[in-house]
């Protein structure tokens, strides 16, 4: 199965903002957030993303621009071999890399 | 070097249900309020997710009391509730439901304008109010965030962990942690600490709540100097969901539907086994929740699991309009995810889903210790070893209701010299607590460390309990807790989890230690704790004291409660 591909912004501030790609193997029903535990498990523990139920969509935690527009996620699936793009939120003060400041 | 330093009448750790609670109750009594979460307010924790039921004895449905609803939890608990937290508890119920209510709180009701109630197994009245649709802990957790948000006298600061209780003299005088935004040290000096920090549900491999739920808040009331209770009590969900992953639903939610349409659970083979171990006739549901994850372990251990583990829930022999007439909009919520129920088989598993023991309080929410209160999952009391469907949220907001009442109306003096210098002691102990040597990277990733404690204890000291395996895994845990204190790691300036997770981790082990120690000394099984080589429940009525001694060893007791059961 061919992996996903994610394409995820890095940084803060002060170092600056830059793309970073990331390739997570595919299994059955990853959602997003579940890759990007992937990645700081596996690859870049630094890699800073809010969450906190996880999946149950309540807490309202991982929002962030998935190609462009306003998503969960932990409620979007990765489809295989998918590229996706995934920045902080536009609308809100950048903390680091997908964190932004929320109330 | 960069600080904040707050002082406050009345300090609340912890933002769901319960620390809520204790926040706007200590403001209504006049008392300045600071509310700290690790997390967002009100974001975290179990409440935002508990989608079911919150038990108050209205009475609107049919007859009902707070006496029936105490008699109702007491029989559930097996012996182990204390009748005068339970008391406390129930008493209250229907005043917190209204004092929801009045935050904007709607739950359902009925064509004649009466509360909607249902039945939940163990309660033997119609009592459970919701909120539709599955969504009374996200609707109460909104509730409770708009009353702290519009009072003047809260202030509220998140993403700030508290990693020690400040004591002078014998009292706790102050809280002192860090900010995960700025990575900078916070200290907040106060007359009264009430700790909210719910539960341990992380601890375990598999588990239905927030990933948050690291039980924190019961070291910190242990290392301040108060008693925990039957650490042991750790309620498992027999039939919590387990594949495919699903968005958008509480991980329990199968049980109330299995119950009311008989699901049947069907082993890997597909075939039925339940009847096998308990009798459980098809379509019916009788088992006991321990019953019913003892046959789906045992099934999976013989190798007749379903693919990830568990057992398949089959709701296909129910006729699809009485599907749609269960499940309500749930059904589109499943279809929406790919899961056709007149077609499709899911596979359940048991998870750890709440903690029963925990600090030891009065009826006033008091620990032992003075300046320190506790409220919400955190405490022990209401539950004993079985906690009834309903109980939790009703727990959650009387409980911290009546520690922000207490906190606000004992006083005593501030000594915010003492918490200022507590703070940079702190801090200098997490620098080399996270930092103990420079590394570019951290040498050893916090989530994999954890994933091998979560293993650990759920082999050890999971659902079906042996002294073999509570041995082994006690082996394991001491190793993990110095090889969580070990890992050097990378500094980063602002929002890093690694550090978080390192405290949680460490945290987490030393509390797994409490639960398996007390597990091993527990030789029966009452409710919850199940222990397949001492089956029997015993005469003798017991609790077990937990503390943590100067070397910072646990030292258990016990505490006769023959005499107190039913009175």
């Amino acid at each position: 199965m061919s992996p996903i591909k994610l394409n995820i912004v890095r940084g803060d501030e002060g170092t600056g903002r830059n793309f970073v790609e990331y390739e997570v193997p595919y299994s059955e029903g990853i959602s997003l957030l579940d890759a990007i535990i992937w990645i700081r498990e596996h690859v870049d523990p630094s890699l800073s993303v809010r969450y906190s139920c996880r999946s149950a969509n309540a807490c309202k935690e991982c929002m962030a621009m998935v190609d462009g527009k306003v998503k969960y996620l932990c409620s979007l699936r990765a489809n295989e071999g998918q590229s996706v793009t995934i920045e902080p939120l536009k609308a809100r003060p950048w903390i680091k890399d997908l964190t932004t400041v929320m109330e | 070097m960069d600080k904040e330093q707050y002082c406050t009448d009345v300090l609340v750790i912890g933002s769901g249900a319960a620390g809520m609670m204790a926040a706007r109750a200590a403001a209504d009594e006049g008392a300045s309020v600071i509310i700290v979460d690790k997390s967002l307010i009100g974001r975290g924790g179990a409440t935002i997710i508990a989608q079911m039921t919150v038990a108050v004895a209205l009475g609107e449905a049919e007859d009902d009391n707070p006496d029936i609803h105490f008699n109702d939890t007491m029989e559930g608990s097996r012996g182990l509730a204390d009748p005068e937290i339970v008391r406390t508890v129930v008493d209250r119920g229907p005043e917190v439901i209204n004092e929801l209510e009045g935050y904007g709180v709607r739950f359902a009701r009925s064509e004649n304008g009466k509360r909607s109630q249902v039945v939940s197994p163990g309660h033997t009245k119609k009592r459970c109010v919701y909120v539709d649709i599955l969504n009374t802990g996200g609707a109460t957790s909104n509730g409770l965030r708009k009353a702290i948000w519009k009072n003047e006298r809260i202030d509220r600061i998140k993403n700030v962990m508290i990693t020690r209780l400040v004591k002078y003299e014998g009292n706790v005088v102050g809280a002192v942690g860090f900010s995960m935004e700025d990575m900078i040290p916070v200290s907040i000096t106060a007359s009264q600490i009430i700790l909210a920090t719910g539960g341990l549900t992380e601890i375990y491999e598999r588990n239905s709540a927030s990933a948050n739920m690291t039980g924190d808040g019961f070291l910190l009331a242990a290392e301040a100097g108060s008693e925990l209770n039957d650490m042991e009590m750790v309620q498992f969900f027999p039939i919590a969901h387990l594949f495919p992953p699903l968005v958008g639903i509480d991980p329990i939610m199968w049980d109330p539907f299995r119950y009311k349409l008989g699901g049947r659970l069907l082993n890997g083979m597909q075939e039925e086994f339940m009847d096998s171990y308990a009798g459980e006739e098809a379509g019916k549901y009788t088992a006991t929740r321990d019953m019913t994850s003892f046959a789906i372990f045992k099934e999976v251990e013989a190798g007749r699991g379903t693919p990830h583990g568990g057992a398949y829930l089959d709701f296909r022999m129910v006729p699809e309009e009485k599907l749609r007439e269960g499940f309500g909009p749930v059904i589109d919520i499943l279809l929406s995810q790919g899961v056709d129920l007149t077609k499709d088989l899911v596979e359940v598993a048991p998870m750890a889903h709440f903690m029963l023991g925990g600090v030891s309080v009065d009826k006033n929410m008091k620990t032992s210790v003075e300046g320190l209160l506790a409220c919400g999952e955190l405490i022990h009391g209401m539950h004993g070893a079985n906690r009834l469907s309903g109980n939790a949220i009703t727990e959650a907001l009387v409980t911290g209701r009546v520690a922000g009442e207490t906190a606000a109306r004992t006083k005593k003096e501030i000594y915010p010299d003492i918490v200022a210098s507590e703070l940079d002691a702190e801090w200098q102990k997490l620098q080399q607590f996270w930092y103990p040597r420079e590394v570019s990277k951290d040498e050893e990733s916090t989530l994999a460390l954890r994933k091998k404690l979560q293993q650990v204890m759920w082999r050890g000291a999971g659902p079906l309990r042996t002294k073999e395996d509570l041995d082994n895994a006690l082996d394991e845990i001491k190793k993990l807790q110095e090889e969580s204190k070990g890992i050097a790691l990378a500094r980063q300036e602002k929002y890093s989890l690694s550090v978080v997770e390192k405290i949680e981790n460490y945290n987490m082990a030393i509390i797994g230690e409490a639960i398996i120690k007390g597990a091993l000394e527990r030789k029966e099984s009452r409710g919850a704790h199940v222990r397949l080589d001492y089956p029997e429940l015993l005469q003798d009525v017991y609790g077990l004291g937990f503390n943590l001694n100067d070397s910072g060893e646990w030292t258990l007791t016990k505490r006769d409660m023959t005499t107190t059961e039913g009175s």
